[in-house]
């Protein structure tokens, strides 16, 4: 037993850290507040640079740096109102524990992402995106006002109405603004926990771009692409959409997990692995269209029952990339990227087809309307030569990288691709979060 | 439902457990230092469904205060089914072996304050002749080991006494649960390195609801800490002095 290395209560502690990809990897000091009070304290005390840092699930280095304050102590729920669905609570709350408390009581959340375990302060620092953005938004269209630490140490809240400027640079903001300590959003009621699913085969780009458009009013939609398929079937995929379903069970499951117990040997995940699943899975589904009705959880979150998947790409990690292009520059676009990933032979087991509907107005969200394609690449030699060439052709098509999995982008790229950088800037500077907030990622694109 | 007091109830171990009190629909009472988390917590705990919560601020060096606390949680509760004491600190060792004050301190807060609230509150259940006295202490206090037997020290001294009021209460048809969690990650364990031996708040919680439903008396959390202890336990002494645990 190593009980030994005895520290006081709420002192930082020197840790690696990552984001959910591995790589960069980072000696950080982290500190776990157990109070609003002391959060505050702290950051008055502290006039080094720091980072919020929710559960780590951002892929790359947006939640890393010497100095981090975890949030996962403040994880109250605050103020609920049953008649309208508006929710306030701490900014540490997780997606899950909010989903188990509200399902059962006919409520959902508007927007999520494809895991449960990120807390609210990071879904809006990251202002993340659903099956739904084409018909919903990003998260922060729920939200109806937000409290922020600032750097001095002072609360202020903002929304729409209170400084609207502040409220539309910190959603999406990563963090680079202040640290969010709680927030109020709009739950959305349901009458079931279950989600009636429609599976379409496409055997090409053409025609799951095609299924998207004849299915703009389905509620949530998303395709998963078999990016090594080549020539005719380039892009063949599975289109799946979702309907709440209008009466059922509200009951979250509590399912086994299962979990990847230590980083898997470097040679398990190559090119002949990845194709033979990736054909698998695409073979799998035997009509051209099926039906289903499903829990949830698995529509929602399939990986999430397999804890800590992320040790499948072994010990270096791996990197998530995910570009969005405008609409216009769609079929072209899509087909000369993925033709040069397939060219590269270098696979992903999920590669996740979406559309975007139009942009918000927070000044680094990614969503602008058009397709998103979001891929995992096993950290090895050439990657990155090989992603530096695809940044190239997303800025050629008039696209951008989420923020949320990038971590390894340059300055360049992101300032061209991001307008309002110089604006998010101003913002930051009139609300003192320059020199208080700062990540390895905004220091790498040029956000000082 | 349980009408349920919980002393140091924004511990993380805790909080994850009066959520499963809330989820049931429980009554609940809690004691703690700061204000500010009791009244989180308390928002916390009525959303996600207990019937009611009532607090007040409770400071472990305030003995004189004691009864007159418990009093107004019993007749604010109507009554009392379950008592779960749940604070502490850890204690820094080496800072301990240099210090009286701050040895004492900690014998205090972990040891002496649990048996001056035991003493009140085994009279209140022994006349009640129903209900149940949960109390953590933990895997530390079934041997001295030199990194930490401040607090092993401690949370031994409260085993012991539990074992003589078990003793004492079952006549009275008294439950008397004494829950000792191995490693937890919570922030009283921030600075430690983790490993497979740690678990989660809320694992130890659905221990601690479980023991108390299957009217348990001793329960280790997670089981496995029983093995452990066990073997840590049967070292002759003379081989154990020459280890470093
Ligand atoms: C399996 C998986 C699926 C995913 N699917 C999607 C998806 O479908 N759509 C999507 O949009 N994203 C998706 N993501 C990304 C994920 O939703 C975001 O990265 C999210 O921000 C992670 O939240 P977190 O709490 O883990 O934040 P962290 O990773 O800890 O932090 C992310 C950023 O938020 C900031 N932050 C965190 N908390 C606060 C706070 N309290 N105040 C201020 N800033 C804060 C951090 O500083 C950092 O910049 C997915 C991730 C995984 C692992």
């Amino acid at each position: 037993m190593s009980l030994s290395k005895q520290t006081r209560q709420s002192t930082a502690m020197l840790t690696r850290l990552s984001g959910w990809g591995r790589y960069p990897q980072y000696q950080s000091n982290i500190f776990t507040p157990i109070s609003l009070t002391t959060c505050q304290s702290h950051l008055a005390t502290h006039t080094m640079p720091l980072i919020a840092h929710g559960m780590g699930r951002s892929y790359g280095d947006s939640a890393l740096a010497e100095y981090v304050i975890n949030t996962q102590e403040l994880d109250c729920l605050l103020d609920f109102d049953t008649h309208s669905g508006q929710l306030t609570c701490h900014a540490g709350v997780s997606l899950a524990a909010l989903l188990a408390v509200f399902v059962p009581k006919g409520w959902f959340l508007p927007v999520t992402p494809g895991t449960q375990f990120v807390s609210i302060g990071g879904a809006i620092a990251s202002d993340v995106h659903g099956k739904n953005h084409h018909q919903h938004g990003c998260f922060s269209e729920y939200i109806v006002s937000l409290e922020l630490l600032l750097g001095d140490g002072s609360r202020l809240r903002c929304s729409r109405s209170e400084h609207p400027e502040l409220f539309h640079a910190t959603c999406g903001g990563m963090g680079l603004t202040g640290l969010i300590i709680n927030a109020t959003l709009q739950l959305t009621a349901i009458h079931s926990a279950y989600i009636n699913q429609i599976t379409y085969k496409a055997a090409n780009l053409e025609e799951v771009l095609a299924l998207f458009a004849e299915h703009h009013a389905a509620t949530y939609s998303v395709a998963w692409i078999d990016c090594l398929a080549n020539n005719e079937a380039l892009g063949r995929s599975l289109l799946m959409l979702g309907e709440h379903a209008p009466e059922g069970e509200l009951h979250t499951r509590h399912r086994s997990k299962l979990s990847i117990p230590m980083e898997m040997p470097k040679q398990l995940l190559n090119h002949y692995s990845i194709r033979a699943f990736n054909t698998f899975y695409y073979q799998r589904i035997r009509q051209q269209q099926s039906t289903q009705c499903i829990h949830y959880e698995p529509f929602f979150y399939p990986l999430d029952g397999i804890l800590h998947w992320n040790r499948l790409y072994g010990r270096n990690g791996f990197i998530q990339y995910q570009f969005v292009i405008p609409q216009a520059a769609g079929m072209e676009g899509l087909r000369t990227i993925l033709k040069r990933i397939a060219r590269s032979g270098r696979g992903s087991f999920l590669a996740v087809l979406k559309a975007f509907g139009k942009a918000n107005a927070n000044l680094l969200s990614f969503p602008i309307e058009g397709y998103t394609l979001a891929l995992d690449f096993k950290l090895a030699p050439g990657l990155l030569e090989l992603l530096h060439e695809l940044d190239a052709m997303v800025l050629d098509f008039g696209g951008r990288l989420y923020l949320a999995k990038d971590a390894r982008m340059h300055e360049t790229t992101f300032k061209r691709s991001y307008p309002q950088w110089e604006r998010f800037q101003a913002v930051r500077e009139q609300y003192g979060a320059i020199g208080h907030f700062a990540s390895l990622q905004s220091q790498r694109l040029g956000l000082n | 439902m349980q009408k349920i007091l919980i002393i140091g109830a924004t511990s993380a171990i805790a909080k994850a457990t009066a959520r499963c009190f809330a989820e049931r629909g429980d009554q609940l009472y809690l004691l703690a230092r700061d204000q500010e988390r009791l009244s989180d917590l308390a928002n916390d705990l009525r959303i996600r469904g207990a019937n009611t919560v009532a607090y007040a601020k409770f400071d472990t060096a305030a003995i004189e205060q004691y009864p007159s606390l418990l009093d107004k949680a019993i007749a604010e509760l109507d009554g009392l089914d379950v008592v779960l004491i749940a604070h502490g600190t850890l204690s820094d060792q080496t800072a301990c072996e240099r210090s009286i004050e701050l040895t004492l301190q900690e014998l205090n807060t972990n040891a002496i304050s649990v048996i001056g609230l035991l003493t009140l509150l085994a009279n209140y259940f022994e006349q009640r002749k129903q209900g149940c006295i949960a109390v953590i202490s933990s895997v530390a206090g079934d041997r001295g080991r030199q990194s930490n037997y401040i607090y092993g020290t401690a949370k031994g001294a409260i085993t012991i006494f539990m074992q003589g009021l078990r003793n004492r209460l079952a006549k009275s048809n008294i439950q008397v649960l004494t829950i000792k969690p191995g490693f937890v990650n919570t922030p009283m364990t921030a600075a430690f390195k983790k490993g497979a031996l740690w678990a989660e708040p809320e694992a130890i919680a659905t221990g601690i609801v479980t023991a108390i439903s299957k009217q348990k008396d001793i329960v280790y959390l997670p089981f496995w800490w029983r093995y452990i202890m066990l073997i840590i336990r049967t070292i002759p002494e003379h081989i154990f002095k020459r280890l470093s645990l």
